[in-house]
């Protein structure tokens, strides 16, 4: 599903270089849960970054899906990361313009109507806005359609983000810290739309700090000072 | 991913983002549009209304829409009753004034004057006229400022140019004599070679024609004496046309009808003095120097307020490239603000210029010395400059956008430089 060869990042400022990755091999497979562990600094989400393709990799190699992803050109990453990735920041990164129904929507039009040609756009409108709707559905958002983030709570705004990054069917969940900005409430039915989802065989790959979801995963991957020190199934 | 894709795209986001922006930041960004068009239009739309203006009131309040005139070499029109005829049976012709025209001296003051003082003379065109006709033409007794206009009957008694009076010349130049003390009901002599005439100031004109403001009319039948032209040769001859009739036409008329051989025919676009002519080039062409200015301090503004737009959003274009929205949709979501902007800026512009600035200045005219200013807006010169303004705002909005959206995905999210 995913996997990453002898993965490193380096940061150059002027003459220091700082070598956060250092030689990475990673292995996801589908339908997996993975949580990724470490203190701060230690590289994780470096790592998701560079496995989510937002960040360019200083050499090591990448492959989702049987395709060297690291290769990529910046329009054939993004659009990799249109129909392949799902992303759930720390911070929601919700378009703050944009209701609930139309933060989901908007990578389902992108994407829809890409894929079956202008002929059926109408028809691809229609059924973006279905699956957005299932989507908030799902993370229990259905009555929340045209609110704007701001009329949200963090943990709404959470789920709209996970609504968001599941709504397009994507092979790879990615969440970063998902539950570092909620309450523990609203953490719980995070991590429990995750169970969900995993359940369905969704595969997804978490970076946290909390080792008490980090056990929801099937496996943690603890990372430190750029380098994997244990993987380990619970 | 398809252009038209993006473009909706684009718009989905761009159209959101208007919506719900801060109204007093969109509108502000929509005065400005607003100023800027006014800028274009308005600024050389007055420039060359100034000189719009004074073409008009030569049209309309002294050549009539054609005149004839006499030859360079001669002084008055050959077989001017003749002309008169054929031009009455034209059928577009609506109205003709003729004009007996000579240059002559005035002179006030001179039952006070002692013998060292210098007389107080000034120089102007005599031109008699039929009042009734010259009215009709030109409108001439609408210009009155003081006294009463002339009636067939006056018996030496003239109406006076306000230029040609000291109180009326609000400036002082050595090469404009003008009369001290003249008022309605005072004496005033007039000399024409070598004949002298005691005439009575009837009534003052008012005009910014320098033919009338500075001419001395009186009743043609009077002039003739004074001229000494028993003949009912004219000096000019000016016509009015029906609505809507062709003053070109009328002039072939005239010219087929041979007239050419005994005077000058011509439209009130060919009577044009040639400095005016020259003025509006000149004032055209620095109205597009000032519009082009506007154009591009609009352009710099709309890049400034797309540039913040895009930089303090740069987190969110990060998001957007990060859940895989296209770059290029994101520019043209900027592209469409842009335009907004710039649409509804122009819009409003249109309005104001057509529906309030034209009748404003038709009704009340900006005063000046020579003319009755207005605002000149031809509408294809006003959609052009409206065109210009969307291209160089589309240009102005695109280039931040881009210059954002081209950022690493993932220093835009973080926020890293």
């Amino acid at each position: 599903m995913i996997e990453t060869k002898q993965l490193t990042k380096s940061f150059t400022d002027g003459d220091k270089t700082t070598h956060v990755l250092k030689g990475i091999d990673f292995k996801a497979e589908q339908g997996e849960f993975i949580a990724i562990m470490g203190r701060s600094g230690a590289g994780k989400s470096t790592l998701l970054y560079q496995m989510s393709l937002l960040d360019d990799p200083t050499s090591g190699e990448i492959i989702i899906d049987g395709k060297h992803a690291h290769n990529m050109q910046s329009e054939e990453k993004t659009e990799f990361r249109l129909k392949k990735c799902g992303y759930v920041f720390q911070d929601y990164a919700l378009l703050p313009e944009l209701t609930t129904l139309e933060n989901v929507v908007l990578p389902l039009l992108m994407s829809g109507s890409a894929r079956s040609g202008e002929a059926r756009e109408h028809m691809e409108k229609a059924e973006a806005y279905t699956r957005a709707k299932n989507a908030l559905a799902k993370v229990k958002l259905a009555h929340r359609l045209n609110n704007l983030p701001s009329q949200l709570s963090g943990g709404e705004q959470q789920r709209v983000s996970i609504a968001r990054a599941i709504a397009n069917h994507p092979i790879i969940l990615f969440a970063d810290e998902p539950t570092a900005n909620l309450d523990n409430e609203s953490s719980a039915i995070v991590m429990e739309i995750f169970q969900e989802l995993h359940k369905e065989g969704q595969t997804i790959i978490m970076v946290t700090h909390e080792e008490q979801y980090a056990k929801l995963a099937q496996k943690i991957v603890k990372i430190d000072d750029g380098k994997v020190i244990s993987n380990i199934k619970n | 991913m398809s252009i038209i894709l993006n473009i909706k795209i684009g718009y989905f986001l761009a159209w959101r983002q208007i919506r719900r922006a801060n109204i007093w930041t969109t509108g502000l960004i929509v005065f400005i549009m607003v100023l800027t068009f006014l800028n274009l239009v308005v600024v050389s739309g007055i420039l060359v209304g100034l000189i719009e203006g004074s073409i008009a009131a030569h049209h309309e309040q002294f050549t009539g829409d054609v005149i004839l005139s006499n030859l360079d070499n001669k002084q008055y029109i050959e077989g001017s009753p003749n002309i008169i005829s054929i031009i009455k049976n034209i059928p577009e012709v609506a109205f003709v004034t003729s004009r007996f025209s000579t240059g002559a001296v005035l002179e006030a003051n001179y039952e006070t004057k002692k013998d060292t003082d210098k007389a107080n003379t000034a120089s102007a065109q005599l031109i008699g006229i039929n009042p009734s006709a010259e009215d009709a033409v030109t409108g001439l007794a609408s210009h009155m400022l003081e006294g009463q206009y002339l009636v067939p009957t006056d018996y030496d008694k003239v109406l006076v140019g306000s230029f040609l009076l000291a109180q009326y010349l609000s400036f002082d130049s050595p090469d404009l004599t003008s009369l001290k003390d003249v008022y309605v009901g005072t004496k005033i002599r007039i000399k024409i070679n070598g004949i002298t005439r005691e005439v009575t100031v009837k009534g003052i004109l008012k005009s910014k024609v320098d033919n009338i403001s500075r001419g001395l009319y009186m009743v043609d039948s009077q002039a003739k004496d004074v001229i000494g032209r028993q003949d009912g040769n004219v000096a000019q001859i000016a016509v009015k046309l029906k609505p809507g009739a062709d003053p070109l036409k009328v002039k072939q008329t005239l010219l087929l009808a041979g007239v050419d051989k005994s005077a000058k025919v011509q439209t009130y676009i060919d009577a044009q003095p040639k400095f005016l002519k020259d003025i509006i080039a000149t004032f055209a062409m620095l109205g597009n120097f000032l519009s082009s200015i506007g154009l591009v301090v609009s352009s710099i503004t709309i890049f400034i307020v797309i540039f913040i737009n895009a930089l303090t959003r740069r987190k969110f274009i990060g998001i957007l490239k990060g859940i895989g929205i296209n770059g290029q949709a994101i520019e043209i979501s900027y592209i469409f603000q842009s335009v907004f902007y710039a649409i509804s800026g122009s819009a409003i512009g249109l309005v104001l210029v057509y529906l309030a600035l034209v009748p404003l200045f038709k009704s009340h005219p900006i005063d000046f010395p020579f003319s009755d200013g207005i605002l000149v807006a031809p509408l294809s010169g006003t959609l052009i400059r409206m065109g210009l303004l969307i291209f160089a705002t589309i240009v102005a909005g695109y280039i931040p956008a881009r210059m954002i959206v081209r950022k690493n995905t993932l220093d835009s999210i973080l926020g890293r430089n």
